[in-house]
């Protein structure tokens, strides 16, 4: 119940805060710069990056200071073009390999002349050419410490289960929520008989997807979770499993939907044809969305932090942003439940056995 | 919807896709495995170990009715021997009197039958020597009397008129 | 964004929260009415939740 009053207040929050913030700005686009300052600011901190800073700041003398390091840029441009994105100068200046120049118009890598000068077209576009980036960026360096560090925890939780039956150390904050994962997601949903072959699956993506909203929190500014590219992979690999372990009494159901008239199940058969990609759809536009929105809130109100500059809004929005961050919080578990949860019901979907209560 | 196509980034969907997989397989085979195979394991123990308990305890249970089964049929078995022992006493002292009032009865007959030969005998006896006796007398009187012819004479008249008077 | 679309967005907000809530309160109807199946309902519920959230940010996006 509260997880719904907390969607439905961050959804309220989201449309009174944008439509709030948007249409100020709109309106006095002119009026001050920290405005679009912190617009830009949080358009940007919502981009992936080709290099990992963690803050940065002006010196006096006008020269950009980055506190960082910088990542690698692979690049497919006829060949695999490999240079550390430090030669980028966070987008300062342009990138000679090979021959090639590239350069960053808004954290995206284009092909250009050696000047780097970016053609655009009526819409803002740039119209030079885009090679295909395989950067390890910002947010691929992120999943890959992620990665890391689950496989670090879980891997010596386990290797204490082979000396001691009962988990030690944080296993014993772990072991709980895999247990929960197991019984109240994976057994209800999926069925006694077959939800082992999916376990493995669902206490990876729920844990990856904590894990890396919670980071997301954290003033690190890593989003991975609010790029719609992650969200689809996840969605993608439920998908497949679901369309891959998916028994003939699935099929029949989308197919030829059995209990119904026959002209009924030729019209059913599309509509449930495009229910499966829907369904895969919907968790990954969930997660991309919730996200997106939760930080989009979060740093519109610290943004008018700096809008007030008064006494009684400055604290009030700080205020606010404290609670939020705290719904932040319950929301990162909460779309990471959300998840594995519709991912066990579409696995359960898609292996449960003929019934005839139809 | 065309900023979120804008937004796409190939080179984020394969490495999110590539790492995570290989992130899945390989906490399947070093972590979820060997930790849902532990859980399972004891979870598998802690239902046996009750499962033995509750058995331990249907067997205590068991048992103490098999003790009290026992205890009571070995209670009815010593009544029943003491109530057998009881009876084989009567029946024995019953035996005893009968055969002894029988012998008694025996030798009081023999007794009995003992003096009434003796009585007998002793009656034989003693009308031999009373027969004698008389004859002894009558032989006496006889030769008294037939020393006397007057007598003699007598004596067979009274004789005589004692047999005629019959 | 443009005044048209902020509208649309703030219609499809209030229809997606009154959905979710109507959907809350009904689950919470249901699970005072029997406790012993909160477990199904709360489950039903999130679900029945989660795809009108899908359609209300599908719509977001449009909008």
């Amino acid at each position: 119940m509260q997880n719904i009053i907390s969607r439905k207040t961050i959804c309220l929050l989201f449309l009174m805060v944008t439509t709030f913030s948007f249409a100020k700005e709109e309106k006095h686009e002119g009026e001050g710069d920290i405005k679009t300052e912190i617009k830009e600011y949080i358009s940007h901190h919502l981009l992936d990056s080709h290099d990992f800073s963690l803050f940065s700041y002006t010196t006096d003398s006008g020269e950009h200071k980055y506190i960082g390091f910088p990542l690698p840029v692979i690049l497919w441009d006829n060949g695999l073009k490999v240079f550390s994105s430090s030669q980028f100068h966070h987008g300062e200046s342009v990138a000679e390999v090979d021959g090639d120049y590239y350069t960053l118009y808004h954290n995206k890598v284009y092909k250009t002349d050696a000047e780097g000068t970016i053609t655009l077209d009526d819409h803002h576009h740039p119209t030079n050419v885009k090679p295909i980036d395989f950067s390890v960026t910002k947010n691929v360096f992120t999943i890959f410490l992620v990665g890391l560090l689950m496989f670090f925890v879980f891997s010596r939780m386990a290797k204490k289960y082979k000396t001691n039956s009962l988990p030690k150390g944080i296993g014993r904050g772990l072991e709980p929520i895999i247990l929960y994962i197991r019984d109240d997601i994976a057994v209800p949903n999926i069925g006694e008989k077959k939800y082992k072959k999916y376990m493995p699956y669902l206490l990876t993506v729920f844990f990856f997807i904590w894990i890396i909203n919670l980071l997301g929190l954290t003033p690190l500014g890593v989003n991975v979770t609010n790029n719609i590219a992650v969200t689809l992979a996840l969605a993608l690999i439920t998908y497949f499993l679901t369309t891959f372990t998916a028994n003939k009494n699935y099929w029949g159901h989308i197919f030829w939907m059995p209990g119904v008239p026959w002209p009924m199940k030729i019209i059913l058969a599309p509509i449930e044809l495009l229910g499966t990609i829907i369904k895969p759809f919907s968790l990954m536009i969930r997660l991309y969305a919730n996200i997106t929105a939760g930080h989009i809130v979060l740093m519109s109100i610290i943004g008018l932090m700096f809008i007030f500059k008064n006494w009684i809004g400055s604290p009030l929005s700080f205020g606010l942003a404290f609670a939020l961050s705290l719904l932040e919080l319950l929301v990162a578990a909460l779309q990471a439940y959300i998840f594995t949860m519709l991912s066990a019901l579409y696995f359960g979907m898609a292996v449960e056995e003929h019934h005839d209560d139809h | 919807m065309e900023k979120l196509i804008n937004e796409f980034s190939i080179g984020l969907f394969f490495w999110q896709l590539v790492l995570f997989i290989g992130l899945v397989l390989l906490l399947r085979k070093f972590a979820w495995k060997p930790i849902l195979d532990a859980v399972e394991k004891r979870e598998g123990g802690i239902k046996d170990a009750l499962d033995a308990a509750e058995k331990a305890k249907l067997d205590m249970t068991n048992l103490q009715a098999d003790n009290e089964k026992l205890l009571k049929e070995a209670r009815a078995e010593r009544e029943a021997m003491l109530k057998e022992a009881r009876d084989i006493k009567n029946k024995m002292i019953e035996d005893a009197k009968g055969e002894a009032q029988e012998q008694a009865n025996k030798m009081i007959e023999q007794a009995q039958a003992a003096i009434e030969s003796e009585k007998k005998s002793a009656m034989a006896e003693l009308k031999n020597h009373v027969a004698g006796l008389s004859l002894e007398i009558a032989e006496k009187v006889v030769r008294t009397e037939l020393s006397n012819k007057d007598k003699q004479l007598e004596l067979v008249e009274s004789m005589l008129a004692e047999k005629t008077s019959k | 964004m443009t005044i048209p679309n902020i509208v649309g967005a703030g219609l499809i907000v209030i229809g997606a929260g009154l959905g979710i809530g109507r959907i809350g309160g009904q689950a919470m109807d249901a699970i005072a009415r029997q406790p012993e199946a909160s477990g199904k309902i709360q489950t039903a519920m999130l679900i029945a939740a989660a795809l009108i959230e899908g359609i209300g940010f599908a719509a977001l996006f449009a909008a």
